[in-house]
């Protein structure tokens, strides 16, 4: 029967808290963190999430008649506390596909992470988790490779990859910087990277570093017969500069381009990632400005959010965080977010902080990056959390090196290649991790000396952000 | 601290080329690590000249469901034995992946 139109505020519970709704497939779930304010009860704070964050707005407006609101808005279903933190509680809400545009990342993070985030009934809210339905993953493009074509295209087999950051970061001028990215290349690492703050600044203009870069690998190639890239940031003021910028790093042959996904914007790196599966060039994704919404355990997007945006959004590599550097990270979440990256189907698991199942159907895989304060001591650690499909990333840990850059690099090669012949010998490379590392330097003068100057270096801070219930 | 040296680059074989070459006995394991893993062990050799290229020869085709290491290592030295002069890797397919679980260079020509 038709309803009646009355003006004036109602309960968002009246609308937007319902319990016995059973989700279907082709909902997008999210699961929030809500904070409120004293005095607001959770049945109504969490069903003022679910309309903030879709359909509703403060009052009751009567053009909400004109369409079939039961269907188009979101619902809280699900209430549960929070393991070893009453200062808050989950709100599991269901969102109907049809309030998202296909493909567009953009257009679903306005939605869940937009103005409810500013809402003055809670005091913090964070965003845990979403679970993208099948039918709208299949909407969006994806990573432009993906692991499998990643490795034919560089003939990288059985191991995980080898990069590094060049340094400084800021400063050197083009053809400086190619010798440091030729060094490390001939040294035997299977990439190098642009920091993400390089990109066309006056000291470096960016055609300049493209061309000495691309020298520098085909140089390094030539020499060790072994396939090389390079990273070419070409992050940009704006989309048209980035694009001039793929499109010649396409000309001159880098197998490889980079993209800074947060700060460039979804928007940006959708496109870019369109544009990679087009012209047949990897896309490797830098996450700067995520620890400013991921690293509050009450407020802002949770990272395994934002990587499986990316994932849907397009790259082919992605920074995941490395457990044992100098960054942040928990070991157990780590996993749990490079599955999120690499793997077809993720199943709900509380352990690893994964709140739904999820299905990627078809979609490619993206490499997880290790990067960040790690140096050959980490190798066991490293091969042992990452497994083959990742990119292990040594900046300092190759550039530092007493020797220069391709002694550096020889030395995590074969830290490297000691502990992937070990683990597939059957030996626990992690507990057995010294003696690993030891025999290989018996045979490597550079990872000796590395072994050396690296041997106290630790970065033993507790992690700000654990799991729920590591508090208790 | 020892003295700088001097670092030599020189041609490498992608996996495994940066640790000395293997003994027969490693080598073994690492055939045994594709079986256990349900790959499918296959050789391939080519002229060291033309090692950047892709596609190497195939050495007859991939052992499908091949569970003897012995079987595997008789090949290798089979393919070295009639290529003595080539780059001789062994493989292991991984047809789940659509990838290549391994695959590293096991005589250096």
């Amino acid at each position: 029967m038709a309803k009646k139109y009355e003006a004036g505020v109602k309960d968002y519970r009246e609308t937007y808290w319902q319990p016995d709704y059973v989700p279907l497939d082709s909902d997008l779930l999210a699961c929030f963190k809500i904070t409120p304010q004293p005095g607001i009860d959770r049945e109504e704070a969490a069903a003022a999430v679910a309309a903030e964050s879709s359909t509703g707005t403060w009052t009751t407006v009567w053009t909400d008649l004109l369409t079939d609101m039961d269907y188009y808005r979101g619902r809280c279903y699900r209430i549960e506390d929070v393991p070893g933190d009453d200062s808050c509680y989950y709100a599991f809400i269901a969102y109907p596909i049809d309030l998202f545009e296909e493909g567009s990342i953009v257009n679903v993070l306005t939605s869940l992470v937009g103005n409810v985030f500013g809402f003055k009934a809670v005091r913090a809210l964070r965003l845990e988790d979403i679970r993208f339905s099948l039918a709208y993953v299949k909407t969006c493009n994806g990573p432009p490779h993906g692991i499998q074509v990643e490795r034919d295209k560089m003939n990288k087999y059985g191991r995980p990859m080898l990069g590094c950051t060049i340094k400084p970061k800021l400063g050197l001028s083009a053809k400086n910087y190619g010798r440091a990215v030729y060094e490390c290349l001939r040294g035997g690492l299977d990439f190098t990277k642009d920091d993400e703050n390089v990109n066309s600044q006056p000291f470096m203009r960016w055609r300049d570093r493209f061309l000495f870069c691309q020298d520098a690998i085909e140089t390094a190639e030539e020499e060790t017969g072994e396939r090389k890239g390079h990273y070419l940031n070409v992050t940009a003021a704006s989309p048209e500069e980035m694009y001039e910028r793929a499109e010649f790093a396409k000309e001159i042959g880098s197998p490889i381009i980079m993209h800074d996904f947060f700060t460039g914007g979804f928007c940006a790196n959708t496109g870019l990632a369109r544009w990679c599966a087009k012209n047949g060039v990897l896309l490797h994704i830098h996450r700067a400005m995520h620890a400013v919404v991921d690293r509050n355990p009450h407020h802002g997007i949770h990272f395994r959010v934002l990587a499986k945006t990316l994932r849907l959004s397009g790259g082919d590599h992605m920074h995941s965080g490395t457990v044992v550097g100098k960054l942040e990270g928990d070991r157990e979440a780590t996993l749990g977010w490079i599955d999120l990256m690499r793997e077809s189907f993720i199943p709900e698991d509380r352990s690893r902080g994964i709140f739904f199942d999820q299905d990627f159907g078809s979609m490619p895989g993206t490499m997880p990056v290790a990067s960040g304060g790690i140096h050959v001591w980490h190798m066991p650690a490293l091969v042992a959390i990452f497994g083959d499909d990742s990119v292990l990333q040594f900046g300092g840990g190759t550039l530092g090196h007493p020797w220069g850059n391709a002694a550096g690099a020889a030395a995590n090669r074969v830290a490297l290649e000691a502990c992937v012949d070990a683990r597939n010998r059957g030996i626990d490379v992690e507990r057995e991790g010294k003696a690993v590392m030891e025999n290989a330097a018996s045979h490597s003068p550079e990872l000796k000396i590395a072994m050396e100057t690296w041997k106290e270096i630790k970065f033993e801070f507790d992690t700000v952000d654990k799991l729920d219930g590591a508090n208790r | 601290m020892s003295e700088m040296q001097d670092y030599k680059s020189g041609p490498k074989f992608e996996t495994f080329s940066y640790l000395p070459q293997m003994t027969p006995d490693q080598t073994r394991q690492h055939i045994q690590f594709i079986i256990n893993n349900g790959w499918n062990p296959a050789i391939e050799h080519v002229e060291p000249a033309r090692s950047m290229k892709y596609f190497w020869y195939m050495w007859k085709l991939p052992m499908f469901g091949e569970q003897s290491v012995d079987v595997v290592l008789q090949e290798l030295e089979a393919c070295h034995r009639e290529y003595p002069n080539h780059h001789v890797r062994l493989l292991g397919y991984d047809n789940y992946s659509q990838s290549q679980g391994m695959n590293f260079v096991v005589y250096r020509g």
